[in-house]
């Protein structure tokens, strides 16, 4: 009598998992690979088969676009892990109390408005009669104005910008738990800031930053606006082209396709990235 | 030429924002001696520690290591080493690793760190545990390891932070004695700090105590036990029974003193500064106090008082009971005799005590 | 006259006996085409309420296709694009012509437009709101961009910015000689153009400063002065004319390009009698006229104009001629599939260097 209560009970609580899993992450994958394997022969006829997946292969288009998104968002990834460490450093070790709270807060400022917002704030300072292009031709830097905007460095920009505070959050996590006792005596035997930072701090800090880096990884590779706003004509976005697909051609069976791909390319991605810095999964994602 | 000690602080002063937490402190530390400073827990001890390590600056003062002068050096150009309170072993490194850490900072030749690395290791009876990981290591194991790693680099002084505190008893115990061994083994100054002062009698030759700041008293540890010099080192080290008492007559060293309670009291004392109807602190340890069930049997024949007792306090060899004074209904400990004579005591049994008024310290309420 | 009075008065009473059935008008629109004030206007007239959400014409297509029809009771996509959708996706339902006060359309537009969205011998599509999309020019700096193809020369290298869309290849190839709307019917022809569009876009490509996205992006650009010449939408012209009279709307010289978005009935919409009391609501001449007041846009109500501002009338006259509204290309519905071809070439296009 009492086992069936518990079993009641389990099942409830688990049934918001249970829930979540199969009504928002399991069926929409169903329908979208459905979607993905169905070819179009004519008018309102499919028929099943995985042509839209060769074509990914077989139009350069496609597979260099996918290389660009990747390799861009590999590097956003490493530009912001270096802003981002240090920035963490000096909220977990180097600050207290109040101070602490505010430089947190500080970071997350940013994500009060929309991605959109930020977005249009970056262009009003980067393009060519903007902030940046005004104050340098005011402090006599240059003559004429400059351009910033509408390149890949600008895409970099708001790439980090947009995701710095994914890469703070778990760095300043894994920082606060490392004992300051470990960094003295670091220190105490003769260490380097170098030495005690590569051998210490940072192997520390590794869960937090493979975290971080697979969350920003994710989040570049998945961006939409950035890129395809402040990037201008040359700015080729995987997700973009997927968003082309769905909405301007109407072909959403290659549309699910490539967002297939670009899940499985992704995880390989960080697959690879884990084997690297010999990280597991679930020691990262589990502390 | 004289050989300059290992350690010399000189009016080292340490002011935070709103308090002084280190108030001109001097001392020196002879090669190869064990130092202790003992004292209670926000007594400035530790921030002493960390000025000698380099993780504080002083305000003043001055501070010498083989009489070089340590101030503008940085922790990791300092001579010195410390074992931390937690020992912050580093968990990412194994044991060898741990131990090699200082010795790669220099820069020493791989083959010699490793042969370096299991010479300390067998030194602190770790042999073969350079792969082992730091979390599969016992507390005691983990103590040794702080050590070894320190004692590698072959520093002139040796820190060490309460180190045996996050210890069981037992374990503290075995490791007291083990790390005097260690200290005569390597004949390395070591500078202890610890608010346990067992910890400190043991292992010290020479004992600081400290309060708000200031060092009380340094001493041997007998002269710390035996000779207070004043009334916080009389109360803190050791048990003690405290009154207050007020000198009546005086003549010479002998003083003659009535305590709050009324009971008189004679006290044998080297202070001076004592005048007749001067408040005094008066201190008497638990063992200077004889113990007899008849007047008759006490040797001792000054201080003689019939007490009630109120309750016994069993501790095997530093068992205590505790009396009330039949006459002025003043309380005091005394300690068991270990011969087991006093074993049957109960409450409520009536017990005769004496004590030599030599046995006494005495010293004069500040300010009052 | 007389007619028209008695038949705004039956209207009327219609209306008010209707609003015994209050219901929910979704309305699936592009900005501006749902002011409040003739929101506020309509509800307290009829008792409807109207939750109106904004979109372009290939959202709007998906999300329909999303829900097959559902979740919207009223859209408002261009009239070229709606019989390809029906065929494919079944998405709309058809017009009751009887349930239409016809009376206030355009008698023209309203038969080409029903002639351009009639599919299997229903109609599926009113005409709303008519405009063309042609150059946007600051004529004190690019004075001598007159058609499409000017957007390429040297003088306004890096600051001419057109759309990565369907309307530019089309544009380019009138501007080029070529006449993409005769071979709509014609795969490999149509597909011969696109070649030469996609060979003239590429080498123009250095010439663009950035693709745009968005009406309010253009308009940044071009009033900041970082862009002289565009292909843009004539409204945004006008816009930008009042507040600098340098910048205005120019029809090409090849003519500018005719759309008209419409009144569509999702396939599962729900509340058709608010979606006809809306269509017969906003095409009032003077509730037409606060619209094309927001949207810049004249519509196709009779006697829409008359309360118009004058500046937007002395705009809209100052960029059309006669001659230039005769010369006026308007969309033809595009066959189904023509996207995918189109949008090869786009890709192409952008991914070259």
């Amino acid at each position: 009598m009492s086992s069936d209560a518990s079993r009641l009970g389990f099942y409830l609580l688990i049934a918001p998992l249970l829930l979540w899993l199969v009504v928002l992450i399991l069926l929409p994958h169903i329908g979208l690979f459905a979607v993905s394997i169905s070819e179009k022969t004519g008018v309102r006829e499919y028929e099943i088969g995985f042509g839209n997946y060769a074509a990914f292969f077989t139009e350069p288009l496609y597979w260099r676009t996918f290389a660009r998104t990747a390799i861009m968002s590999i590097l956003a990834t490493v530009l912001t892990l270096l802003l981002g460490f240090p920035i963490a450093y000096y909220i977990a070790k180097l600050t207290r109390g109040r101070t602490k709270t505010t430089l947190f807060l500080m970071c997350m400022i940013p994500f009060w408005v929309s991605e959109l917002v930020r977005t249009y704030g970056w262009m009003i300072l980067l393009r060519e009669t903007g902030v940046f292009s005004n104050a340098l031709q005011y402090i006599g830097l240059t003559t004429g104005p400059i351009e910033f905007l509408y390149n890949d460095a600008a895409i970099m920009v708001g790439l980090v910008y947009t995701s710095i505070l994914f890469m703070v959050v778990p760095l300043v996590t894994t920082l606060d738990s490392l004992d300051d006792s470990l960094i003295e005596a670091g220190y105490d035997l003769g260490g380097t800031s170098f030495s005690v930072m590569r051998e210490i701090v940072i192997p520390h800090a590794m869960p937090g930053i493979v975290s971080g880096c697979i969350v920003v990884f994710m989040l570049s590779l998945g961006n939409y606006l950035t890129p395809i706003l402040l990037g201008g004509k040359d700015s080729l976005w995987f997700t973009g082209m997927i968003y082309t697909q769905f909405i301007t051609r109407f072909n959403w069976e290659l549309g699910s396709a490539f967002g297939f791909l670009l899940l499985a390319l992704s995880s390989l991605v960080v697959f690879v990235g884990l084997k690297l810095s010999r990280q597991s999964l679930t020691e990262t994602m589990g502390r | 030429m004289t050989v300059s000690p290992d350690l010399v602080c000189r009016d080292l002063v340490k002011d935070f924002d709103s308090f002084r937490a280190v108030d001109h402190v001097t001392f020196e530390v002879p090669q190869g001696s064990f130092f202790s400073i003992l004292g209670p827990s926000g007594c400035g001890k530790t921030t002493l520690l960390r000025m000698i390590a380099g993780f504080q600056s002083p305000s003043s003062g001055d501070l010498l290591i083989k009489g070089r002068s340590m101030l503008g050096v940085p922790p990791n150009k300092r001579p010195v080493s410390m074992v931390f309170q937690h020992l912050a072993l580093f968990p990412t490194m194994n044991i060898g690793d741990n131990v090699g850490f200082g010795l790669r900072q220099r820069g020493v030749a791989r083959s010699e760190i490793k042969a370096r690395v299991t010479q300390v290791l067998e030194r602190v009876g770790l042999p073969g545990f350079s792969e082992r990981r730091v979390e599969q290591l016992s507390g005691g194991q983990k103590q040794r390891v702080a050590i070894a790693r320190c004692m590698v680099l072959e520093p002139d002084v040796l820190l060490l932070d309460e180190p045996l505190g996050a210890l069981d008893l037992k374990l503290r115990e075995h490791m007291k004695i083990e790390l005097k061994a260690l200290q005569s083994e390597f004949n390395t100054t070591f500078v202890y700090i610890t608010h346990d002062q067992s910890e400190a009698l043991v292992m010290s030759d020479k004992v600081a105590v400290m309060n708000h700041g200031r060092f009380e008293q340094i001493g041997t540890p007998h002269e710390i036990y035996y000779d207070p010099k004043t009334a916080f080192v009389a109360g803190f080290v050791g048990d003690a029974n405290r009154f207050d008492a007020k000198v009546s007559a005086k003549s010479g060293s002998a003083l003659s003193m009535v305590t709050e309670a009324g009971t008189q009291i004679e006290v044998e004392t080297d202070a001076s500064n004592l005048s007749v109807g001067q408040g005094a602190e008066v201190f008497l340890r638990p063992e200077a106090i004889e113990l007899a069930k008849a007047q008759a049997d006490l040797t001792v024949k000054t201080n003689t008082s019939v007490g009630v007792v109120t309750s016994v306090f069993f501790n095997g060899a530093n068992s205590m009971v505790s009396l009330k004074d039949a006459k002025a209904g003043m309380s005091f400990n005394v300690a068991l005799p270990q011969t087991g004579a006093f074993a049957d005591l109960q409450p409520g049994d009536e017990v005769y005590t004496s004590w030599h008024p030599a046995k006494a310290r005495c010293y004069a309420h500040d300010g009052a | 006259m007389k007619i028209k009075l008695v038949s705004s008065i039956v209207f009327a009473t219609s209306l008010m006996a209707q609003g015994a059935h209050a219901e929910t008008l979704r309305l699936l629109t592009w900005g501006g085409y749902a002011p409040e004030e003739v929101i506020a206007k309509f509800e307290a007239e009829t008792g409807h309420t109207v939750e109106v959400t904004t979109s372009n014409n290939e959202e709007m297509i998906a999300k329909l296709r999303a829900t097959n029809g559902g979740g919207f009771d009223l859209a408002q996509p261009s009239q070229d694009r709606i019989t390809s959708a029906q065929e494919e996706f079944g998405i709309y339902k058809p017009i009751d012509m009887s349930r239409v006060n016809a009376e206030l359309f355009i008698p023209s537009m309203l038969s080409a437009t029903a002639g351009n969205t009639t599919y299997n011998g229903e109609v599926y599509g009113l005409p709303h709101v008519w405009g063309t999309s042609g150059l946007v020019v600051n004529t004190a700096q690019a004075g001598d961009v007159q058609d499409y193809t000017d957007l390429c020369d040297a003088s306004v290298s890096g600051k001419v910015s057109y759309r990565l869309k369907r309307p530019t290849l089309i544009g380019f190839a009138y501007s080029m000689g070529l006449d993409p709307f005769a071979a709509y019917a014609d795969t490999e022809a149509y597909q011969g153009i696109l070649d030469q569009v996609e060979a003239k876009l590429t080498e123009c490509k250095p010439n663009v400063k950035t693709y745009w996205e968005g009406g309010d992006e253009i308009k940044n650009l071009l009033r900041s002065g970082e862009v002289v010449a565009s292909m843009a939408w004539d409204t945004g012209g006008w816009q930008l004319n009042a507040d600098n009279p340098d910048i205005t709307f120019v029809a090409p010289e090849s003519g500018a390009l005719g759309w008209i978005d419409t009144f569509v009935l999702p396939a599962r919409g729900r509340a058709d009698d608010a979606a006809y009391d809306w269509i017969n609501f906003v095409m009032q001449p003077e509730i037409a006229a606060m619209i094309t007041n927001t949207a810049g846009n004249f519509t196709a109500a009779v006697d829409g104009d008359a309360a118009v501002s004058a500046d937007l009338k002395a705009r809209y006259q100052g960029s059309f001629d006669q001659s230039a509204i005769d010369n006026i290309k308007w969309y033809p519905p595009v066959p189904a599939g023509l996207e995918a071809i189109e949008g090869a070439t786009l890709d192409r296009i952008n991914a070259a260097n």
